[in-house]
């Protein structure tokens, strides 16, 4: 995955007025010793139009994709060639199963399109989720203990990254006759800690040298204390800041791979798979292929707004 | 500097040899057996089976099969197909130059574009362009490249008919354009944020305040002054990028059936060919790993102040 280092300028003016506006607020002793990075952060997001915006459509999606039926009581498995094939959307037809027309095989597009969401969702959040934990577990091992065991789990992580994303997750994934989402999300995971990794062993070979980490240590703590109380807490925000930018570009890296034919595959209902059907008709009925890439668009575009707003308000360098 | 290029290439032996070995367990470990597909759905006799599996030393153990593919590599021998007996080198020379062709033609468009309409947002931060160039970076970043490949190729080649849906030949360079634009659109955009930014930082340092202040030229001051010190960050970004064009191409090549690298691998998967896989993919991660190496020397070029010991 490529790393965003943009837009970092414009919206830093944004934040920039809004600890202008606080400034009164933190100007008491009381109130700046009363707000922590996470408060702090906080208080800049419920600010931010963006972070609005994007958390009302990823609500509506974590929604769509734990309760589908909310939306449609249409199933996307029915077909029904003889009555639907091909039929075209009926825009005004809002919320009906023939609002977005009928693909090739005579079912509900809009039907697919909410149901597929969940797939989508779950790879984004499980593959985050796995890559967070073990990008975290190795970046850190790797940071506080320095030496050779930092210099073996830093190769490692350069050979992973050496591996190209999309040539890795195709040979891994063509090993499996029977994708289920469990295997994309592994496969996914197994090739993308490497981010996270070299994030957290950034952050904790800074934080290892502070004073608090120093006294603790003299204190007498021991490794497992001082590396979860006092250093993965702190070193928590960039990671998160990477985590969820990277959310909105596994999304669109399932859809890839499903649309590839080596991720997801009938019958489980995915918007990658749909758009690889769809591209058979492209020509004489390019709905079919269209919504659901606009689905995966309008996801992954929630996504990176949404770790966008986050980062801004974690990255101390913009204060 | 030589002290410095030296180790650099000595740290990407261990890098290269587990890239690749990581790879080759990925396809040992494959299910499928090349030399009973080469059998089809006639009765064999399985003595014979044995005696192929034999000669192409596929009955060794892991270990021996890896020591004897690399021992092949590093003597130029990347290994024959076991079905079409071709020699991989030859895929391997036939389907590069297309691939190659096309991440460059997509480099040179996401540079120049790229470059060019951060300089035009970035001069005037806040502006009509500045905020459009935002929007529109942000839209071509969420829009991964096979929605991107046929909403172009529906709009193009079926509505407008100005291009043929799918490439004929590789070395039209006017074939080429559709797939390049769409192979480029991801970088484009973060080229184009990335040199915005640090354009809109670098206007505020105090060098530039001074440059005014002394009565330079604008045109001195913006093409000397300010572009090569805004620069710096987007060489790095664009050298490392041509890895990640390069396995993109795996994407739209099978958009626009381009003859390269994507589909090669794609047809060796399905035939379980591993050498050719690992071959293939072993040329990939090189060319990922001189780009960095190169990169990090460029930044010495461009920036005095970075010295390699």
């Amino acid at each position: 995955m490529p790393e965003k280092t943009a837009d970092k300028v414009e919206l830093s003016k944004a934040t920039a007025a809004e600890s202008e506006a606080a400034a009164p607020e933190t100007a008491t002793p009381a109130a700046a010793k009363a707000r922590s990075l996470w408060s702090d952060a906080w208080y800049d997001l419920r600010r931010n139009p963006l972070f609005l915006i994007s958390s009302v459509l990823i609500v509506l999606l974590l929604v769509m994709a734990f309760a589908p039926s909310l939306f449609t009581s249409a199933s996307p498995r029915d077909a029904d060639l003889a009555k639907h094939y091909l039929q075209p959307p009926n825009w005004s037809h809002f919320f009906e199963p023939d609002w977005f027309g009928y693909d090739g095989q005579g079912r509900s597009i809009y039907a697919r399109v909410v149901h597929g969401a969940r797939a989508s969702i779950l790879v984004g959040v499980g593959v985050t989720l796995l890559v967070t934990i073990l990008g975290t577990a190795v970046g850190m091992t790797a940071g506080y203990f320095g030496g050779l065991v930092d210099a073996l789990l830093s190769r490692i992580t350069d050979v992973f990254m050496g591996i190209p994303y999309m040539l890795g997750a195709l040979v891994i994934l063509t090993t499996f006759a029977e994708r289920k989402i469990w295997v994309v999300i592994a496969a996914m995971a197994f090739l993308g800690w490497t981010t996270i990794a070299r994030v957290a062993r950034g952050a904790v070979v800074t934080i290892k040298q502070s004073d608090y980490v120093v006294a603790a240590r003299a204190l007498g703590a021991s490794t497992t204390r001082i590396m979860l109380k006092h250093i993965l807490p702190n070193a928590l925000a960039p990671i998160i800041v990477v985590a969820t930018i990277a959310l909105g570009g596994y999304i669109a890296a399932e859809a890839t791979l499903s649309f590839l034919g080596i991720g997801l595959a009938e019958p489980t209902v995915s918007w990658g798979v749909d758009v690889a059907t769809g591209k058979q008709q492209l020509r004489n009925a390019p709905y079919v292929l269209i919504i659901p890439s606009v689905m995966v668009s309008i996801t992954v575009l929630s996504f990176l707004m949404f770790g966008d707003a986050v980062r801004n308000a974690l990255d101390p360098k913009l204060r | 500097m030589g002290r410095y290029v030296a180790r650099r290439l000595l740290q990407m032996i261990p890098v290269f040899i587990g890239s690749t070995f990581l790879i080759f367990m990925m396809m040992y470990v494959l299910p499928g057996d090349p030399v009973r597909a080469l059998m089809g759905e006639q009765a064999f006799d399985p003595t014979l089976v044995e005696k192929m599996r034999h000669d192409l030393g596929l009955d060794q153990p892991w270990w021996w099969q890896y020591g004897h593919y690399l021992a092949g590599l590093f003597q130029g021998d990347f290994g024959t197909e076991i079905a079409s007996k071709r020699e991989i080198s030859e895929i391997i020379a036939a389907a590069f130059p297309v691939t190659i062709r096309l991440t460059l033609f997509a480099f040179t468009f996401t540079a120049v574009v790229g470059i060019g309409l951060g300089i035009i947002a970035g001069l005037r931060p806040d502006s009509v362009q500045d905020r459009g160039l935002l929007t529109l970076t942000l839209i071509l970043i969420s829009m991964p490249s096979f929605v991107l490949g046929y909403l172009l190729q529906y709009f193009f080649a079926f509505q407008l008919q100005m291009v043929t849906p799918t490439v004929q030949d590789s070395e039209n360079f006017g074939d080429l354009l559709l797939p390049a634009v769409v192979l480029g659109s991801l970088s484009l955009a973060y080229v184009a944020r990335l040199t915005r930014t640090s354009m809109v930082e670098n206007l505020r340092a105090d060098y530039m305040r001074t440059a005014v202040a002394k009565g330079l030229p604008r045109r001195r001051i913006v093409g000397v002054h300010l572009m090569r010190n805004s620069l710096i960050p987007v060489v790095t970004f664009l050298g490392t990028d041509i890895g990640n064009l390069m396995t993109g191409a795996i994407v739209t090549e099978g958009i626009f059936n381009v003859q390269g690298v994507g589909n090669a691998i794609f047809e060796a998967l399905t035939r379980r060919e591993g050498a050719t896989v690992v071959g293939i993919a072993s040329l990939i991660v090189i060319v990922y790993l001189f780009t960095s190496l190169i990169v990090d020397l460029l930044y010495a070029v461009l920036d005095p102040r970075i010295r390699y010991a």
